[in-house]
């Protein structure tokens, strides 16, 4: 299956990934080999076959409520580009 | 306006109760200082691994076990992709091809007496964000972040467009607070962000068959706002619509002290949020067992405790709903009506001069000054005739301030109604022999007159009992003793 150019510049913008004009075509041309491998996959007839939500044949252990995790906010502001008061500083985002 | 109709359907975020976030070891207890919550799980720190907690998981099983919903006794977690500072790890873990519970119903109750059933789609379990604060002594330009709420574990409730007006809407929003609340899944503090809704709402010609476009606002924290954004909503894509304008797909945010609701972004331009199953979290599985456990000992519902309250204590059906709707309230009555044996007493001031004074000081009954055991000494008080109805009021005024309970108040005030009808009797002979100008009065008026006049002598008795005389014991006393003269 071939992906447009269009669709990886979206898809770039989604994930926040700056993609430059030099390798473009090179990412939409090995994308689209990897949706080929998609189009192997989806041939198969899977008619009967219990979708399935991970490879794993296991399942979620649980944990007890109880509170582990200490304050460490010194600790993990440390690499923290701005802090004031506690809070994260970042580029002022209003919706 | 007879010639369109409103389709709403509700999306609820409910943040359940836990000691400890959904994937992490953190608390969730409300108002700490800034960011000392948020652990390296919760600020998607390289490395780090979620691990899911286990009440978060019961309480939403609660959940749909209290709206007779399906289970999934697998269920699984998805990724929402999207880039927003308040959700560090770039995605939100939520659950979308297989949530935790299926389809359920909830039925509300009308002004009218009606009852209408909404249907629930289902309800997933997710993570709530952080908060990004925008105001403040920030530089130029800045935002701060809190994180103490990333990670705080939530259900999402979304309902079928089943309802057609506010009224319906704030019904079944009050009718899942109610539920939550009662199973002690929720807090239930609106003004915390402990319950938040989403209102979907659209308008088509009445009998059209398509729903029409449909705008989502979102994040309303009461149900007041709730009811003045359906209102203001719905008049606008009428007058959009009549004014031969099309509804845009779009979200919007409400701002409850301005009245004004805004476009927050339109679904064109939307989200491609890119879905798919967290490779970091197994199917949840949930045994027979599990389920049958949570089920047996899933606390009582407001439907049974509304028909338990007509049933045990006598009440009307409308005076149970109020109070079992409320579980604080209801637990709040029926402590007061174990000490003081009066179920009626207790629900007409619980409901009255207690809720009154609640509502007025905008303090939620669990922090109310005058506690149920206080109450119910006041309750008895009134019962055994030892003060009136107007005494009461100035004892509970009096408790309210903090001056003691309702013996202390009425010793210290001097309050005690003289209900001894010896010497009630005594005191209406006194009145009587001092107003003998009020007694030939009373003698020469036409007798269908008459009644008229006892308000002079109930005045005069009152007076001379210092307002503490039983009105009723009067009332009678004084008539005998005026038919007597006759």
């Amino acid at each position: 299956m071939h992906i447009e150019r269009h669709e990886i510049e979206k898809l770039a913008t989604l994930a926040r990934i700056a993609i430059n004009e030099d390798t473009i075509s090179d990412v939409t041309a090995r994308l689209s080999s990897v949706l080929d491998l998609v189009d192997q996959l989806q041939a198969i007839d899977t008619d009967g076959v219990a979708p399935m939500s991970h490879p794993m044949q296991s399942t979620q252990r649980l944990r007890e409520d109880e509170v582990t995790e200490l304050n460490q906010r010194e600790a993990l502001q440390a690499v923290a580009p701005d802090i004031e008061e506690g809070l994260f500083l970042v580029p002022k985002v209003i919706e | 306006m007879s010639s369109w109709e409103t389709v709403i359907g509700l999306e609820v975020h409910v943040q359940l109760a836990t000691k400890t976030k959904i994937f992490s070891g953190a608390s969730t207890t409300f108002g700490a200082e800034p960011n000392t919550q948020a652990c390296a799980i919760d600020l998607a720190m390289p490395g780090t691994l979620p691990v899911l907690n286990k009440q978060a998981v019961h309480y939403a099983v609660m959940f749909g076990l209290a709206i007779d919903a399906e289970i999934a006794k697998e269920s699984a977690f998805e990724r929402k992709n999207y880039f927003y500072p308040d959700l560090p790890k770039g995605y939100q873990t939520t659950q979308l091809e297989k949530p935790i519970v299926g389809r359920g119903n909830v039925e509300i109750q009308l002004a009218d007496g009606r009852t209408k059933n909404v249907r629930i789609h289902h309800a997933h379990l997710e993570e709530d964000a952080g908060k990004s604060l925008h105001e403040g002594d920030f530089r130029h330009g800045v935002s701060g972040i809190d994180l103490n709420r990333a990670g705080t574990p939530l259900i999402e409730i979304v309902s079928e467009p089943d309802m057609s007006n506010a009224e319906e809407a704030i019904a079944f929003a009050k009718k899942l607070h109610s539920i939550v609340t009662s199973i002690g899944i929720c807090d239930g503090e609106m003004s915390q962000g402990s319950m938040r809704f989403d209102v979907n709402v659209s308008v088509r010609r009445t009998g059209a068959a398509e729903l029409g476009t449909r705008t989502e606002t979102k994040n309303l924290n009461s149900f007041k706002f709730m009811e003045e954004c359906i209102a203001k909503e719905v008049e606008r894509q009428i007058d959009l619509i009549e004014d031969g304008g099309t509804v845009l797909q779009e979200t919007r945010l409400y701002n409850g002290d301005t009245k004004v609701a805004r476009s927050m972004r339109s679904k064109e331009e939307a989200n491609d949020y890119r879905y798919f199953p967290c490779p970091d979290l197994l199917p949840v599985i949930l045994t027979d067992e599990t389920i049958e456990e949570l089920r047996r000992n899933l606390p009582e519902l407001p439907d049974a405790r509304q028909a338990r309250f007509v049933a045990q204590y006598g009440l009307s059906d409308y005076d149970a709903g109020i109070l079992a709707y409320d579980s604080a309230m209801a637990a709040y009555f029926e402590v007061a009506t174990a000490r003081s044996g009066s179920a009626k007493l207790v629900a007409n001031w619980t409901m009255g001069e207690l809720a009154a004074r609640l509502n007025s000081e905008d303090i939620s009954i669990v922090k109310s000054p005058v506690t149920a055991e206080q109450l119910a000494g006041l309750i008895t008080r009134i019962a055994d005739n030892s003060i009136s109805g107007k005494m009461a009021k100035e004892v509970f005024e009096g408790i309210w301030d903090g001056e003691g309970n309702a013996d202390d108040i009425i010793e210290t005030r001097d309050l005690k109604q003289v209900s001894d009808s010896g010497a009630l009797e005594q005191i209406v002979a006194e009145v009587l022999a001092a107003n003998q100008a009020m007694v030939d009065d009373y003698i020469n008026t036409d007798e269908a007159k008459r009644k008229k006049k006892l308000g002079g002598f109930m005045g005069q008795i009152m007076k001379a009992s210092k307002g503490q005389a039983n009105p009723q014991q009067v009332n009678q006393i004084l008539a005998k003793k005026l038919s007597e003269l006759l």
